[in-house]
């Protein structure tokens, strides 16, 4: 059938066949072996993903007699430098929490998915599994003829070696994980003693697994189809937002280079469709598409670009970090004058605020009250008011302490069992107390009292305070 | 239908709707078959395990042996091995020498909480704050002894005491006038309070006698306290004239405490005197 003969319908539907091409879904049929080339951005990748050489080594730096970061979840005490954090300190964390879901939030209004580009893990041991790839396999056309060749020997040798450094990788990357939480040094032997403990050899056989799979297989289809972060992120761009894009007004139409033929009597744009953007994409899409799902905005493909427009002798940037605005000529918003901007930068402000105001507030010693309820008070046969408190006496420093007790408030107050109280180090130690006032000089049903424990250690005075109430009858 | 299929060699059931959406015969993909066919070898390896089959009169029984109330007892063996300790200290002790090691204390006080909340909590209160007719425990105003021997005592003896009805021999207007003298905290200064025999069981000072269990009348405290719309005044009339525990006045007060001898432990009771006594009111 030639194209006139066919029925509307028919050529309706192969309208939408051509334009689903473009929306080629990778689900992940074929493997993407992508070209590895150097570049500004490859550098600066490599760079970001280096941060993470602290995930493997930072355990095993001490602090005094202990690890320098140590998540002691059987103790509930999170060590970080000199600092101990209880659980009762666990408010800041929530603010923590805050403060880096709204720079990834900013990150990505101002410059996209670069927290997926540069620094995920998931990209980052990828990029070191994809390394290796390369190491072994040799470049993209081998490797992809490699896993098409028949097993033989050599093909096994290969295969061999590189699963196998892939698995050491992915258990080191599991015992580094369990390292924050465990001394890392007791880990080491502990592993091989066969004593570290179900949750511990748990722990490192699911982060195996989970490297291996996904570094080795998922690769980038964990960000097309598992990750969360990648589908929010996307929604928080917005035409100011500088990503990697296809300058098409320079590139169009694109076409191949003519032999002979002069820059002058070109016809065609910039781009000459070698299609080097696509070969070195990591997950394997078309930036001349424009942004797209796929798109972890890591800039290789502006490397990619660069280096032929160099040969070429034509402008460097047809794929540049470029804003929608600045594409379609217009010009960026300042950043000072987004309102996005200030928004998150005030509630990162804020949550950092609370943080530092949470650490320079860490009492050594705190103290809770709880007054009893069943009954609220009692009389006595002389006359007076009887009150019971349980007070809870937190101790975070990394020795008993021997503490006073006392309370001020009504007029006569007796305090009752409130002697002898050591405040048990790292935990908080109970006590029952009594509080006793004449009935006389209770003016109202309740009245304020102010509990204050004070502690001595190493010459330091520690002190703390919290107020409650005494509760009288009615008449 | 799929004599004139439109899309041929595509795999398609035949089945298509409004010209181009039509239904493929694509198997599921591999991992979903896994999935499915490792769900039913679960189903039954669980039941070759577990109990599950419903044969006869009771389930399959599974060769692990596993049972819902076994697996209770184990957590409950584990509590009793965690305690066992300590209740082995406990059990050479009395309860005065618990009382005087705070640890042990705590621990009694920690462990014991849930047989107060069992036997005794329905009348003297969660907390000891007693309740209508029912006496306080956290006070320091005990009607037979506030020492830890003598809780201990009441826990197993049970404990009734006795008020005869005066309502024969005092007329309304002097029972008035003894009950204002009772609620101003001076009952000598009645002297039916004398005359009529109260001193007797309450003591020429009015403070009661713990060896009878009678109520020191002095304190302000009350055994009885006033019900619904009642007023103090009201209630102690009411005990003067019809007693306590006096069967020859139906509309006498009640009050009984039973005795736990027969129902709790030697050990059990001991804990419980500790645990009332760290009430507040201990003596």
């Amino acid at each position: 059938m030639s194209a006139e003969q066919k029925s509307p319908q028919q050529s309706a539907v192969d309208e939408l066949y051509d334009e689903a091409e473009h929306w080629n879904l990778n689900t992940g049929e074929e493997t993407i072996h992508a070209k590895r080339m150097g570049g500004l951005w490859r550098n600066i990748k490599w760079l970001s993903a280096s941060v993470w050489i602290l995930f493997f080594i930072a355990p095993y730096l001490r602090w005094g007699d202990r690890q320098a970061i140590l998540f002691d979840i059987p103790n509930r005490q999170f060590h970080i430098l000199n600092t101990t954090i209880l659980p009762q300190d666990f408010w800041m964390l929530s603010l923590l929490l805050l403060f880096f879901a709204l720079l990834l939030a900013v990150s990505t209004a101002l410059a996209g998915r670069i927290y997926c580009g540069y620094f995920c893990f998931q990209t980052v041991w990828t990029d070191v599994f994809t390394w290796l790839d390369e190491k072994l396999e040799g470049t993209a056309p081998k490797r992809r003829k490699l896993d098409k060749a028949k097993l033989d020997f050599a093909k096994f040798r290969i295969k061999f070696t590189k699963h196998l450094i892939w698995l050491l990788i992915s258990v080191l990357t599991g015992i580094s994980f369990v390292a924050w939480f465990y001394d890392a040094y007791d880990l080491w032997s502990d592993i091989f003693s066969l004593q570290a403990g179900s949750t511990a050899y748990g722990t490192i056989a699911l982060f195996t697994a989970g490297t291996y799979v996904l570094a080795g297989y998922m690769r980038e289809q964990a960000c097309f189809w598992l990750c969360p972060y990648a589908r929010i992120q996307g929604v928080m761009v917005d035409n100011t937002t500088l990503v990697p894009t296809y300058d098409f007004k320079r590139g169009e139409p694109r076409g191949r280079i003519v032999k002979g033929q002069s820059e002058d009597e070109r016809t065609t744009g910039d781009c000459v469709d070698c299609k080097q953007c696509i070969a070195v994409c990591p997950t394997g899409v078309d930036i001349r598409h424009g942004q797209q799902e796929g798109c972890i905005t890591c800039g290789l493909c502006i490397d990619a670009c660069d280096l032929v427009m160099e040969k070429l002798d034509r402008p460097k940037g047809l794929i540049r970090y470029e804003s929608l605005d600045v594409l379609e000529g217009g010009e960026n918003r300042p950043l000072l004058k987004r309102p996005r901007v200030w928004v998150y930068g005030l509630i990162m402000s804020a949550a950092l605020a609370g943080i530092g105001y949470g650490l320079s507030t860490l009492d050594a010693l705190e103290l809770k009250v709880i007054h009893a309820r069943q009954p609220l008070f009692v009389l006595l046969s002389n006359g007076s008011i009887q009150n019971k408190y349980t007070l809870k006496v937190l101790n975070k420093m990394t020795k008993d302490v021997p503490v006073t007790i006392t309370a001020t408030g009504p007029e006569g107050l007796i305090l009752v069992d409130a002697d002898g109280i050591t405040a048990k180090h790292g935990k908080v130690t109970p006590r029952t107390v009594f509080v006793r006032v004449p009935k006389s000089n209770l003016k109202g049903e309740n009245t304020p009292i102010i509990f204050q424990v004070e502690g001595e250690e190493s010459g330091e005075v520690f002190v703390g305070t919290r107020k409650s109430v005494f509760i009288g009858p009615k008449y | 239908m799929a004599d004139n299929n439109p899309f041929p060699g595509e795999n398609n059931t035949g089945h298509i709707w409004d010209d181009n959406i039509r239904e493929l015969a694509n198997p599921p993909p591999r991992w979903w078959m896994i999935a499915f066919w490792a769900s039913i070898a679960w189903f039954f390896g669980y039941g070759v395990l577990y109990p599950m089959y419903p044969i006869g009169q009771k389930p399959t029984e599974g060769v692990m042996g596993w049972t819902q109330i076994k697996e209770y007892q184990e957590g409950v063996d584990e509590v009793v091995a965690v305690r066992a300790e300590l209740e082995n200290q406990l059990k050479d002790m009395s309860a005065k020498d618990i009382l005087a090691n705070p640890g042990l204390a705590d621990y009694t006080v920690a462990s014991v909480k849930v047989l107060f909340g069992d036997n005794c909590a329905p009348c003297h209160g969660g907390g000891g704050q007693g309740g209508p007719g029912f006496p306080v425990l956290a006070d320091d105003d005990w009607l037979f002894g506030g020492t830890v021997e003598t809780i201990e005592q009441t826990i197993t003896m049970g404990r009734k005491g006795i008020m005869t009805a005066h309502g024969k021999i005092l007329s309304g207007a002097e029972a008035d006038k003894l009950v204002d003298a009772i609620v101003a905290g001076d009952p000598m200064s009645d002297p039916n309070f004398l005359q009529k025999g109260c001193v007797a069981c309450h003591g020429m000072d009015g403070k009661g006698m713990q060896m009878l269990g009678s109520a020191n009348l002095t304190d302000g405290i009350y055994r009885f306290v006033p019900g619904e719309g009642e007023s103090i005044k009201d209630s102690v009339k009411q005990t003067i004239l019809h007693g306590v525990n006096d069967v020859t006045d139906p509309q006498t007060r009640e009050a009984v405490m039973p005795s736990f001898g027969d129902r709790l432990s030697k050990d059990e009771i001991k804990k419980l005197a500790v645990y009332v006594y760290k009430f507040g009111g201990g003596q």
